[in-house]
């Protein structure tokens, strides 16, 4: 187990490294921040000169080395734009995300998990069904244009709820209710279809015929092997969340990391950029790290393999 | 004597708007401490008869007519109505009659410890035994089936035990309670034939302490034979004859039957052999050594350990031994699949390099393969005129009377051509596997178990045909198998593999009249015999 996660530690590393790397030849081949930063009207010479006590006069692979320097050191620079520690800014914004991906991530996923179950106790052809329109119908409508029909039922027609900020748990409803039914039906079409792959296995026929309730046969032995393949999909899913909220957080005027990042990608702040990257990589491989480890204690036939 | 389970006129069919009948009015009984075998092919309608007995049916089957009573409780009567609840049902499952299932490997949680499970299944019916209590009753039963170590054992997951021992621990669960009725359904189908005769062997062990009468589902008349006092033949969802093992063995009075029992492998050797001298040898292969390289360990395992094989054009050399020996290693090794380490491959006079990609497309041609499974061995997608011309496509000599005419090689006719192998039975996809492997015209073929997954009446037209083939056009056969009884009515020679090594190769007349090494006698005894030694335990007294 500890070499496993000594292995992963190092994969990370190696991600993180690629992250910046790709990250860094993009953002030199759009061009130079001077030009975005200073007014209309500035003169050449002024973009020139902001250029170069940026830096971007030196050679490439200075700047480069550079950039991996301040990786090493945790030091990313200052932001261009507000004269600020990049990495403080990214880290002001990173718990906004945390919670939002966290919320949506566990109630789209504890649904999926009840709405399963509730589907095979009882075996209900119509439940399924219903459950099958309503996600397909969610599916189909992106999360943006799903997140303004919440608002204009919830915060505009019945004034319930808040439609903008982060101000009390009241704003949290509906971006984290935009993100947990894309998450939800994601899941339970997952697992309804693993736990059905149960359903027929041997090991379940063994089980009734030695006169265990159904049941308990669902929770104790076809839940434990359906969920296996879906932790290995949430882990990259919940990764991707982190860094992916982007457009509810826009919607929403969400003070979160993915709008940070978009504003700073269109300006140039690479500081931003550069930090901003590099959290989300590590959230990505220590998230998934997490449930591999998981899935390992579950399962210990893949500990062995 | 009372009697255990009694079905009276069953009829089991499909759901749906045009149902199918799957059984279609079956009696059968069993009494207390007997033993019956329901013997039949696949679709015979034998287990969907007992699985309906504890309310097991597949889902998209049930019940339409006819009685079922278990321990004098009427469980099913159609006419009046009567059905038993689930919960009847659950109180029944496990303690009056239990199941021992075919496959040991699916037939376990793989998440959980085995002792865990053969915990849970004692704390079923006895739910005020702690944890504890159950965990030590469970390492009790599986030390009474025979697993050594059992408390250490019991800790570990299923993919850590063999076949065998599963299946042991399935007789463990299944005796817990001390059933009225043990119900095998085909218990030991998946497994060698001497691992095979302990499993009976401890079948009929526990039932000599617990006195539980046994119903034994299986193909094969022989473990029918060895096994049962009574005899049930089931064909196309009805009961063909009833009676006395011995007696219906003997003097068998349906047709049914003796073809069943002509179909058996005959226990003599094929009359006469197809060898053709003058030509080269189809195979010579040299001292294979087969390594693999196992993650996280520095020694790779050597599966096969210096085997040589000769084989000449239009001889059948057989390879038989248990599951791990080599057999399937060798095979692949001379196809080039899993290059051999050390040693030379000669095929139809022809040197060959040891990996498949080092071999030129005219070497690859001279060996082809013939899988054991029918059912995945095609792509499902493809028509049989496909499948069978991909070959030629691959190597640009396709043209469609080519591939007629190898169609009406294996005896299928042209109205077969556009089908997909979903539209085929298992015998008939296995010819469309035999006429893709002989499209190249192959000097040698390896036939992998290539009958061990179809009925008998099946294998014995499947087995004639190849050696028809192997006459007409001098083929070699590698025949690996596990089956003695097909080995020796299609082999010339047979190859007894122990721990990757040969222990003993001699003509096959010799071999079964007069084998000379310890574990080849283990093999032949244990296969069992229309007349063969009686295995059943003694009826308990009424």
């Amino acid at each position: 187990m500890l070499l496993f996660i000594a292995r992963r530690l190092a994969l990370a590393v190696t991600t993180v490294l690629a992250v910046v790397t790709i990250a860094f030849v993009l953002g030199r081949a759009t061009g130079e921040p001077g030009a975005l930063l200073l007014p209309d009207n500035a003169t050449q010479a002024d973009i020139q000169a902001l250029n170069s006590s940026l830096g971007f006069d030196r050679p490439l692979l200075v700047q480069y080395l550079d950039t991996l320097v301040g990786l090493v050191t945790g030091d990313f620079g200052d932001s261009y734009r507000l004269r600020e520690s990049a990495l403080g800014l990214v880290l002001e914004r990173v718990p906004a995300t945390i919670e939002l991906a966290f919320w949506a991530f566990v109630i789209g996923l504890a649904l999926a998990v009840v709405a399963a179950l509730t589907i095979q106790l009882t075996g209900s052809r119509v439940l399924r069904a219903i459950v099958g329109w309503a996600g397909a119908l969610r599916q189909s409508v992106p999360d943006f244009f799903f997140a303004l029909l919440l608002v204009l039922v919830f915060s505009v027609l019945l004034g319930a709820l808040p439609s903008l900020g982060r101000t009390s748990y009241a704003s949290l409803v509906l971006p984290v209710a935009t993100l947990a039914t894309g998450q939800f039906v994601m899941y339970l079409r997952l697992l309804d279809a693993a736990l059905s792959e149960q359903a027929g296995q041997d090991y379940v026929r063994t089980a009734i015929a030695q006169g265990q309730r159904r049941s308990t046969v669902l929770f104790t032995r076809m839940l434990p092997n359906a969920i296996v393949p879906v932790l290995g999909m949430a882990g990259l899913n919940l990764g991707g969340l982190l860094g992916g909220t982007v457009v509810v957080e826009v919607v929403f005027a969400w003070p979160g990391l993915g709008k940070l990042l978009t504003d700073a990608v269109s300006q140039r702040d690479f500081p931003i950029v550069q930090a901003g990257l590099v959290f989300v990589a590590l959230a990505f491989v220590i998230v998934n790290t997490a449930v591999d480890v998981l899935v390992r204690r579950i399962d210990t036939r893949t500990a062995a393999a | 004597m009372s009697t255990v389970l009694r079905i009276e006129n069953l009829r089991i069919e499909t759901d749906g708007d045009t149902p199918r009948t799957l059984v279609d009015g079956v009696s059968l009984r069993v009494d207390r401490g007997e033993s019956l075998g329901v013997v039949g092919e696949s679709g015979s309608g034998k287990s969907l008869t007992v699985l309906a007995a504890l309310g097991l049916l597949p889902v998209g089957t049930r019940v339409t007519g006819g009685r079922i009573v278990l321990d004098d409780r009427v469980l099913v009567d159609v006419e009046a109505d009567v059905w038993a609840g689930e919960r009847e049902l659950r109180a029944l499952r496990g303690r009056t009659a239990a199941m021992v299932f075919q496959d040991p490997m699916s037939s376990l949680d793989p998440l959980r410890a085995v002792g865990a499970q053969v915990a849970s299944a004692v704390r079923v019916h006895a739910p005020r035994l702690g944890r504890r209590a159950a965990r030590e009753r469970a390492i009790e039963l599986l030390t009474s089936v025979g697993v050594r170590d059992a408390a250490d054992r019991a800790a570990t997951r299923p993919h850590q035990w063999s076949g065998g021992m599963r299946q042991r621990a399935m007789i463990a669960m299944a005796i817990a309670h001390d059933p009225l009725l043990l119900i095998a359904d085909e218990p030991t189908t998946a497994l060698d034939v001497t691992v095979q005769a302990q499993v009976m062997d401890l079948l009929a062990e526990v039932r000599e302490r617990t006195g539980s009468a046994l119903v034994l589902i299986t193909h094969d008349l022989g473990l029918v034979a060895e096994n049962s006092d009574r005899l049930t033949v089931m064909h196309h969802g009805r009961v063909v004859e009833t009676g006395a093992t011995r007696a219906v063995l003997a003097a068998p009075a349906e047709d049914y039957t003796r073809r069943l029992m002509a179909a058996m492998p005959a226990e003599q050797e094929r009359a006469t052999p197809a060898v053709r001298t003058g030509e080269a040898d189809a195979l010579v292969a040299d001292n294979i050594v087969v390594d693999y390289r196992v993650s996280g360990r520095k020694t790779p395992v050597r599966a096969v350990d210096g085997v040589s094989v000769r084989i000449m054009a239009g001889e059948t050399v057989a390879v038989v031994g248990e599951s791990g020996c080599g057999k399937s290693s060798l095979a692949k090794a001379v196809l080039g699949i899993q290059p051999a380490s050390a040693g030379t491959v000669v095929v139809g006079g022809v040197p060959v390099r040891a990996e498949l990609t080092g071999r030129s497309a005219a070497q690859r041609e001279l060996a082809q393969i013939v899988f054991q499974d029918p059912y995945s061995a095609l792509d499902p997608r493809l028509t049989v005129h496909e499948l069978v011309a991909e070959p030629l496509r691959i190597r640009r000599a396709y043209n469609s009377a080519a591939v007629a005419t190898l169609l009406a090689d294996v005896g299928l006719d042209e109205s077969y051509a556009k089908r997909l192998p979903g539209q085929l039975s298992g015998g008939q996809r296995q010819r469309v596997g035999i006429a893709r492997a002989l499209a190249l015209r192959p000097k040698l073929l390896v036939l992998d178990e290539p009958v061990s997954a179809l009925d008998v009446s099946i294998q014995a037209q499947v087995l004639t045909l190849l050696d028809t083939l192997q006459r007409e056009h001098g083929l070699g056969y590698l025949f690996i198998s596990h089956d003695l009884g097909v080995v020796r009515s299609i082999a010339d020679r047979v190859i007894v593999m122990q721990h990757g090594r040969v222990v003993e190769e001699a003509p096959t007349a010799q071999i079964f009249s007069d084998p000379q090494h310890p574990f080849t006698r283990q093999l032949l005894a244990a296969v069992p015999r229309l007349d063969g030694p009686r295995r059943t335990a003694r009826p308990a007294a009424a």
